[in-house]
C-alpha cells in the first residue's frame, strides 16, 4: 500500500536581505508516513521543524520557498499545487494544530463558529446536522456540556479546554493526517498529559495520521511509532521509536536522548554544549562535528551520506557509514552496517 | 455591564473637572476682555463697571466656582459678544459642523479604511508603497494648505465649486476633504497597522489552517479584530472635526463651531470660549463611553465578563 504522505528531499530555503542571506532551514528531508501512524520530529530550536510542517500544508512566511523535492500525499505532490488547492487540502485532508491554545483562537467568535467551520466549508454540512457535528467534536474532546459551551468564547476556557477545542478543530473536517507543532509545549503537566491521552484516543477512533514536533522526547515514547531526529535542516537519523530508544546511532541523537527531560518537563532540550549551527553559514562536512563528541578526521572536511543500517532506520554519521574508519567502529556497529546493505 | 459604566461616568466626570480648571485659566493668560468689550478711550469707571457687571471684578476661584457650579446646572454662561446664551450659540452652529464633520468623517473612512487593509494585505507590494505614500501627505501637508490649493484650482481657475459658504453639497464638497484629509490618513495608517498585526496572529494562522476562503479569512476573522481600535479612533476624530475644525471653518467661511472658537479667542470671549471647550469635553466623554458600549458589543470578552 502506497504511504499516505511521502516527503522526498524536500528544500525550504528562507531568502532574506534581498537575496543575500539564504537559509536552508530544511535541506534535502526525507521521510515516510502510513495511515494512523505516528511520526515524532524532534530537534533543538532552529533546525527546522516548523518549516517542515508549514511546507507540508503550504502556508509559509513570505521569505521562505520550496527550492526542491516532493510532497506526495496520496500520490499528489502538494508542492506542486495552487493556494486554491491547497485550500481544499487544509482543514479538510491535512489539519494542524498550532503551539499556543490561548491565540489560537479568535477572541471575538464563539467556539460553534470556530469549530463548525471546516466542516462549513469542507463538507458543506449546514444547519442542524452541523450544530450536531460540533456537538459531537466538543464531545470527543471532552469538553463538558458541550450545547451550552459552544455559545460561549475563548476567554470563557481555560487553557486546556482552549487546546482541546483547537484539536476539535482539526478533526471537524474529517482529516487523514494531523501536524502538531509543539502542541502542547505551554500546557501545565497534568493536563499536558491528559491531552496526549486523549490525541491517542481520537487516532484510535479515527485513524488519523499524527506527525508530532517536540522538543520532548518523553513525549515521544508515549505518543509515537516513528522518530526523525533533524539537524541543521536535515534528518540525521530516523527509524523506528524502539531502534532509536535502545540503539541510536548517531552521536547527536544519543546526545539528545543522554539528556531526555521528564515528560511535562518545559525545559527545552538539551544540555549539549556547544551552539546550534547558524543555517546560512554551515559548516564544511557533518553539520555536526563542532559539537560532536565522537567525531572523526574525515568528518569536517566531507558530508556523511545516509546510511541505511536496517530497514527503515537511517543515519547520517561516518560513524555509522559502512567501511568508513572501520577500525574506529564497535564491533556491532559494524555488523549491523553489514546487514544494513 | 452597570458597574463598567458607572466607573467609566466617574473617570469622565474627572477629565471634565480638570478640563474646565485648564480652559478657565488658559483662557484668563490671553488678556483683558473688558478693553475690548468697552468704546475705545472709555473711561477707567466704564470698565470697572463693565467688568462688575460680568462678574470679572472677583477674585478668580470665585469666579471658577460660578462656572463650575453654572456648567453643573447646565448653564454655560453668556457670551460678552452675542450678549446670548453660549449654549444657544452652540446648538445654533452644531447642525453646520455636524454636516461638515460627516461627511469629512465618511471620506477619511472611504479613504483610510479599505487603502489602510489593502496596505495590509498585499504588505511591501506597490499598493503597500502607494498607501504609505498617501498617508505622508496625508499627515505631512496641512488641511489648510489643501484647502487653499483646492479654492484656487477647483473655484478659481476652473469655476466648478463655490469658494466660501454653505447651502449645498458643492459647498460641502472641499472643506469636508480638507478636513477630512488628515484623518483618512491617520485611519489609513492605524487600520494597517492594526491589520497586520491580527494578521501576524495565530488564530489567524489557525484560520488559514483550517482552509478557510482567503476573504473570509481577511475580511470576516481578521478585519473584525482589527476594527476595534479603528473604530475608538474614528469616534475621536469625529468629535475633534465637529469641534476644533478652527481652521478649515475660517477659510470655507463655514458657520460651525471652529469658527465660533475662533471668534472668541480673539474677542477674549471668555464665557464663549469656556462653553465651547465644555461641550466638546462633554461631547468627547460622551462618544467615548459610546464607543465603550459599541466595544462591548462587538467583543465578547468585555460584554460578558464586566
Ligand atoms: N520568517 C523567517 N525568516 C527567515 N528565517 C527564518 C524565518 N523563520 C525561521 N527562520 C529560520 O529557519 C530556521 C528553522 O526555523 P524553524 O522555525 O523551522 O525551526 P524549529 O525547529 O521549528 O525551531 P523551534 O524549536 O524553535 O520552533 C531557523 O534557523 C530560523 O532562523
Ligand atoms: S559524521 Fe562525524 S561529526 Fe558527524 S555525527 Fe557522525 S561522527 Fe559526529
Ligand atoms: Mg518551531
Amino acid at each position: 500500500m502506497a504511504p499516505l504522505l511521502e516527503v522526498r528531499d524536500l528544500q525550504t530555503h528562507y531568502v532574506t536581505f534581498g537575496g543575500t542571506r539564504v537559509v536552508k532551514a530544511v535541506e534535502g528531508l526525507s521521510f515516510t508516513l502510513r495511515e494512523g501512524e505516528t511520526l515524532g520530529i524532534v530537534g533543538e530550536s532552529g533546525s527546522g521543524k516548523t518549516t517542515v510542517c508549514q511546507s507540508i500544508v503550504g502556508l509559509l512566511p513570505a521569505a521562505a520557498c520550496i527550492v526542491g523535492g516532493s510532497i506526495a500525499f496520496e500520490g499528489r505532490d502538494l508542492a506542486q499545487l495552487s493556494q486554491r488547492e491547497m485550500r481544499h487540502i487544509r482543514g479538510a485532508q491535512i489539519a494542524m494544530i498550532l503551539q499556543d491554545p490561548m491565540a489560537s483562537l479568535n477572541p471575538l467568535f464563539s467556539i460553534y463558529r470556530q469549530v463548525a467551520e471546516p466542516a462549513y466549508y469542507h463538507l458543506a454540512v449546514r444547519g442542524r446536522s452541523l450544530r450536531e457535528r460540533v456537538r459531537e467534536l466538543l464531545n470527543a474532546v471532552r469538553i463538558p456540556s458541550p450545547t451550552m459551551r459552544m455559545r460561549e468564547y475563548p476567554h470563557q476556557m481555560s487553557g486546556g479546554m482552549r487546546q482541546r477545542i483547537v484539536g476539535a478543530i482539526a478533526l471537524a473536517g474529517g482529516p487523514k493526517l494531523i501536524i502538531a507543532d509543539e502542541p502542547t509545549t505551554n500546557l501545565d503537566v497534568t493536563i499536558q498529559a491528559q491531552y496526549l491521552d486523549l490525541l491517542k484516543e481520537l487516532q484510535e477512533q479515527t485513524g488519523v495520521a499524527i506527525v508530532f514536533v517536540t522538543h520532548n522526547l518523553g513525549i515521544v515514547a508515549r505518543m509515537c511509532d516513528k522518530l526523525a531526529v533533524m539537524y541543521a535542516g536535515k534528518i540525521v537519523e530516523a527509524g523506528s521509536v524502539r531502534e532509536l530508544f535502545d540503539t541510536a546511532r548517531h552521536p547527536y541523537t544519543q546526545a539528545l536522548l543522554g539528556s531526555m527531560p521528564k515528560l511535562g518537563s518545559k525545559e527545552k532540550l538539551l544540555a549539549i554544549p556547544g551552539q546550534p549551527p547558524d543555517l546560512a553559514t554551515l559548516p564544511p562536512g557533518c553539520a555536526f562535528h563542532p559539537r560532536c563528541p565522537e567525531a572523526l578526521p574525515c568528518c569536517a572536511t566531507e558530508e556523511p551520506g545516509e546510511t541505511q543500517i536496517a530497514g527503515t532506520w537511517t543515519a547520517r554519521c561516518w560513524r555509522a557509514a559502512p567501511g568508513a574508519a572501520a577500525t574506529d567502529l564497535p564491533k556491532e556497529a559494524h555488523v549491523a552496517a553489514a546487514v544494513g546493505n | 455591564m452597570a458597574r463598567f459604566i458607572i466607573r467609566r461616568t466617574l473617570y469622565a466626570l474627572v477629565t471634565l473637572l480638570i478640563l474646565s480648571l485648564t480652559i478657565f485659566m488658559v483662557i484668563r493668560l490671553t488678556g483683558d476682555p473688558v478693553t475690548l468689550l468697552a468704546e475705545p478711550g472709555a473711561h477707567a469707571e466704564d470698565l470697572d463697571r463693565i467688568r462688575a457687571e460680568w462678574g470679572l471684578d472677583r477674585s478668580w476661584p470665585v469666579q471658577y466656582l460660578t462656572f463650575a457650579k453654572n456648567v453643573f446646572t447646565g448653564d454655560l454662561g453668556k457670551s460678552f459678544n452675542y450678549d446670548m446664551p453660549v449654549s444657544t450659540l452652540y446648538f445654533q452652529r452644531l447642525p453646520n459642523s455636524l454636516e461638515l464633520a460627516l461627511a469629512a468623517t465618511l471620506i477619511s473612512f472611504l479613504i483610510g479604511i479599505p487603502a489602510g487593509l489593502i496596505s495590509a494585505v498585499k504588505v511591501n507590494s506597490v499598493w503597500d508603497n502607494t498607501g504609505k505614500v498617501i498617508a505622508l501627505f496625508g499627515l505631512a501637508v496641512p488641511g489648510f494648505w489643501l484647502g487653499l490649493v483646492m479654492i484656487l484650482v477647483f473655484s478659481v481657475w476652473l469655476g466648478w465649486l463655490p469658494t466660501s459658504g454653505q447651502g449645498s453639497w458643492q459647498h460641502l464638497i472641499m472643506p469636508a476633504v480638507a478636513l477630512g484629509w488628515y484623518f483618512a490618513a491617520s485611519l489609513l495608517r492605524l487600520t494597517r497597522s492594526s491589520m497586520l498585526e491580527v494578521l501576524r496572529s495565530e488564530y489567524i494562522k489557525l484560520a488559514r489552517l483550517k482552509g478557510l476562503p482567503g476573504y473570509v479569512v481577511i475580511a470576516v476573522h481578521a478585519f473584525k479584530n482589527a476594527l476595534i481600535p479603528v473604530l475608538t479612533l474614528a469616534g475621536v476624530n469625529l468629535v475633534v472635526m465637529i469641534n476644533a475644525a478652527v481652521i478649515i471653518e475660517v477659510i470655507f467661511a463655514w458657520p460651525g463651531i471652529g469658527r465660533l472658537l475662533y471668534e472668541g479667542i480673539f474677542q477674549r470671549d471668555f464665557p464663549l470660549v469656556q462653553g465651547v471647550v465644555m461641550e466638546a469635553g462633554i461631547m468627547i466623554v460622551v462618544i467615548n463611553l459610546t464607543i465603550d458600549i459599541l466595544y462591548a458589543y462587538i467583543d465578547p470578552r468585555i460584554r460578558l465578563t464586566r
